[in-house]
């Protein structure tokens, strides 16, 4: 079926911008505003509260307050974000801190991460995903401290892989031998979800 | 947190239009029909898929509005200006004209009469969608979980569903509350102001035991009333939340 039906009279608004040509992946469509997605009610976590924490199948477990995690190196990214409902946003520019500052010194003992989150919310990548310059720990956003709304204190930049990866109000990863679904993965989201292959959910 | 696994593909099917009606001046709703359907709960979407004849293809995600039924389902679209989508479904697509979708989608934000209560939904324009499958399908259940929907509107002809949500508020476990944010009828006696927490307050009454709450309407709405229900004592766990607004149509 694919491939053969065409929708009685659909012309399609948006050609490809030549200037977006081969930025856009398949199913996907640009646009300006930065949709709010969550599944529940946004936590409100203090800088005071807030720590970081690398654990699981780690040597030695690390944790970081606020302060020691806003100390450390930080990147300045510009990036295109791809959410599966949708929408992309280009040129995004975020400030955090890169995972491999975080996992300098560290010996993982696994090959998947699970990030966990305020609110319960976890999800899960390779752990290759998020190493060399691939993934931050991101506390800005357009050079504004990250709105609640937006996953502030800090949330995880993946900016590779679909956004519900890049999980906000982020508080650590968990170093697993095993792959391990998280909250959409569970729920017949992708386990991987690479936009470039349309992995929206299960099976594709 | 646990919910339903899509176990497999989720494979494109076409279903053919089997009717279309204006449910306001701006929102249609699409009966589909599809044998390869096999039904959804209550506040799950799908993806729909539009071809051109050069290949091109656009994609969105759109609330099923009906209650579950295997080959069957209907979807409620607001036309956005400016879209791309939701403008070929309101003004070209005509009954017997065919559509590609695959779900359903989401298996979080949903409720069917087994989840109980008591139940508190908002709503904020088109967000009413997948709340009304929820209404109809706990109609369709008998299902007498005390249940309020608080509903805002910008006016009194942009109320989706309205007659037969009159017609189901006659059910005494059912309260309707509408707010209309732009304008209202001379005689109008309710709600005329955004949803605030003093409303909330009003409308949800007493926190009971086993409350569940899911808001889903604009992003502005969804984070106020989420945020002032964890205000009122609702644990984080018993809201959910879906976002509708004009990105993208």
């Amino acid at each position: 079926m694919a491939g053969s039906f065409i929708s009685r009279g659909f012309r399609g608004r948006r050609r490809e911008d030549p200037a977006v040509a081969g930025r856009v992946p398949p199913g996907q469509y640009v646009t300006p505003d930065f949709p709010v997605l969550s599944a529940g009610p946004t936590p409100h976590t203090s800088p005071r509260e807030w720590d970081f924490t690398l654990n699981g199948a780690v040597d030695p477990v690390r944790r970081w307050t606020w302060e020691e995690f806003r100390a450390l190196p930080r990147d300045t990214v510009t990036v295109d974000i791809h959410c599966v409902t949708k929408w992309s946003k280009l040129d995004t520019v975020w400030e955090g801190v890169s995972l491999d500052t975080l996992f300098a010194g560290i010996e993982p003992r696994g090959a998947f991460v699970t990030a966990f989150c305020d609110g319960g919310y976890t999800t899960n990548l390779p752990l290759r995903d998020v190493l060399d310059g691939q993934a931050w720990i991101a506390f800005a956003y357009g050079e504004e401290p990250l709105a609640a709304e937006h996953g502030g204190p800090a949330r995880l930049l993946v900016p590779h892989l679909y956004f519900w990866k890049s999980a906000k109000w982020v508080r650590g990863l968990t170093v697993t031998e095993r792959d391990r679904p998280g909250f959409w993965e569970s729920l017949g989201y992708h386990d991987y979800g690479d936009p470039w292959r349309e992995q929206r959910y299960q099976g594709d | 947190m646990a919910g339903t696994a899509v176990p497999g593909r989720l494979a494109w099917q076409l279903a053919s239009v089997a009717a279309k009606r204006q449910e306001t001046p701006r929102v249609i709703s699409l009966r589909l029909e599809s044998d390869a359907w096999a039904g959804h709960l209550p506040g799950q979407h799908v993806d729909v898929r539009l071809t051109a004849e050069d290949g091109y293809q656009a994609q969105r995600s759109y609330s099923i509005s009906s209650a579950p039924e295997p080959g069957v389902l209907e979807l409620t679209v607001e036309d956005i200006p400016d879209g791309e989508v939701s403008p070929y479904l309101t003004e070209v697509l005509q009954p017997a004209d065919r559509l590609e979708l695959r779900g359903p989608i989401g298996g979080y934000f949903t409720w069917t009469a087994a989840d109980g209560g008591p139940l508190l939904l908002v709503a904020g324009g088109s967000g009413v969608a997948p709340l009304m499958s929820m209404l109809r399908e706990r109609a369709a259940a008998g299902s007498d979980v005390p249940t309020t929907l608080l509903y805002s509107s910008r006016s009194w002809d942009e109320i989706i569903y309205r007659e037969e949500l009159e017609r189901l508020a006659a059910d005494p476990t059912l309260r309707i509350v509408h707010t209309l944010t732009r304008s209202h009828p001379a005689d109008w006696a309710g709600y005329t102001r955004r949803i605030d927490a003093a409303m909330l307050a009003e409308v949800a009454g007493a926190l009971l035991p086993g409350s569940l709450a899911y808001v889903c309407g604009p992003t502005r709405l969804v984070e106020q009333v989420a945020t002032d229900l964890v205000t009122r004592g609702y644990p984080p766990a018993a809201i959910k939340t879906e976002r509708f607004g004009p990105t993208g149509g």
